[in-house]
């Protein structure tokens, strides 16, 4: 019931910013558009539904779909012990959404290390780098067009004899 | 004559003192650490082998235990602390990942610590348990006993 009240409202409260709703492995799910990211977070982590924990930003890349890249967000509301997934698709040119990093300290790195994997880029992150791979990494690991045998040594083979 | 003799013995003697004196650095990074933990530890006893002493600076040891996936992110700093070692040195790739990369065969690891550093004993095994270890240790110390002098730090090795 809750589930239904919490789509409800940010259907009510997007206006038009939420494509699709359902519900995945018992959770809610909202699928919105990518410019409502904000909205939307802002008002999950308000009163009444106080979801205050974002618990993983992630990214999947379907590289058939016209929405390339889909955004996956996880909060989770400590007052209720209640989970809703979050998600948007963004285009295979130039994905970029929103940084929930003013929102949540934790998106920081969360939002780089997207970043890295996929290249998806944040708008208003404050140090938008890459999180694992090293300077001079080229391309993105994660993405399904990345060579699967390309590797990018930082130095060259030992000679061995 | 009586020179030559005394140069053979020599050197089997400094062999054998440097066997039983294998002060070893631990490069853990991964879950081999666990197997490596309880090798060194009092159920199998490294101690026993005279390779007890644990430095924690590369600069007062001269075992290398490599213990774990090396990236290559890491394959810089791996090759430093190789370098800081003191000589006479020795490595041990400890593991599947840093005999060959293991189950990772992709962008992020080194297929293979011997691409950076030259490796004496390989150790298998996903991890390996303490009686492999042990075994590897026991092959380095023949292989000390009977190599006679390594001189291969002092070539460039990149």
């Amino acid at each position: 019931m809750e589930e239904k009240n919490v789509l409800t409202a940010l259907r009510n409260a997007l206006s038009g910013g939420v494509l699709e709703t359902g519900e995945s492995f018992g959770d809610p799910v909202a699928r919105i558009r990518p410019e409502a990211l904000l909205s939307a977070a802002g008002f999950l982590k308000a009163e009444p539904w106080s979801y205050t924990m974002l618990l993983d930003a992630t990214c999947v890349d379907y590289p058939d779909r016209p929405g390339r890249f889909e955004m996956i967000y996880h909060f989770f509301s400590l007052a209720s012990n209640r989970r809703i997934r979050i998600k948007a698709a963004l285009p295979a040119e130039n994905p970029e959404i929103d940084s929930l990093s003013g929102l949540w300290k934790n998106a920081d790195w969360l939002e780089r290390e997207i970043f890295d994997m996929f290249g998806v880029r944040f708008s208003g992150h404050p140090d938008l780098r890459r999180l694992f791979m090293y300077d001079g990494f080229e391309g993105h690991p994660l993405r399904k067009d990345y060579p699967l045998r390309k590797r990018q040594p930082l130095f060259k083979k030992r000679e061995t004899s | 004559m009586p020179g030559n003799f005394i140069t053979t013995r020599f050197e089997a003697m400094l062999s054998w003192g440097r066997k039983f004196s294998l002060f070893h650095y631990p490069y853990v990074t991964a879950c081999c650490g666990m197997e490596y933990m309880s090798t060194a530890c009092a159920h199998y006893d490294i101690d026993r082998f005279g390779a007890g002493m644990t430095r924690f600076s590369p600069r007062q040891s001269d075992m290398l235990l490599v213990v774990g996936t090396i990236t290559q992110k890491l394959a810089p700093v791996l090759k430093t602390v190789y370098d800081q070692m003191t000589e006479p040195k020795w490595v041990i790739a400890f593991g599947a990942c840093t005999v060959s990369g293991g189950i990772y065969d992709n962008y992020a690891v080194v297929q293979g610590i011997d691409e950076i550093i030259p490796v004496d004993i390989y150790i298998p095994g996903c991890p390996p348990r303490p009686e492999t270890v042990l075994d590897g240790l026991l092959k380095l110390q023949e292989k000390i006993k009977t190599g006679g002098q390594d001189w291969r730090w002092k070539k460039k090795t990149s």
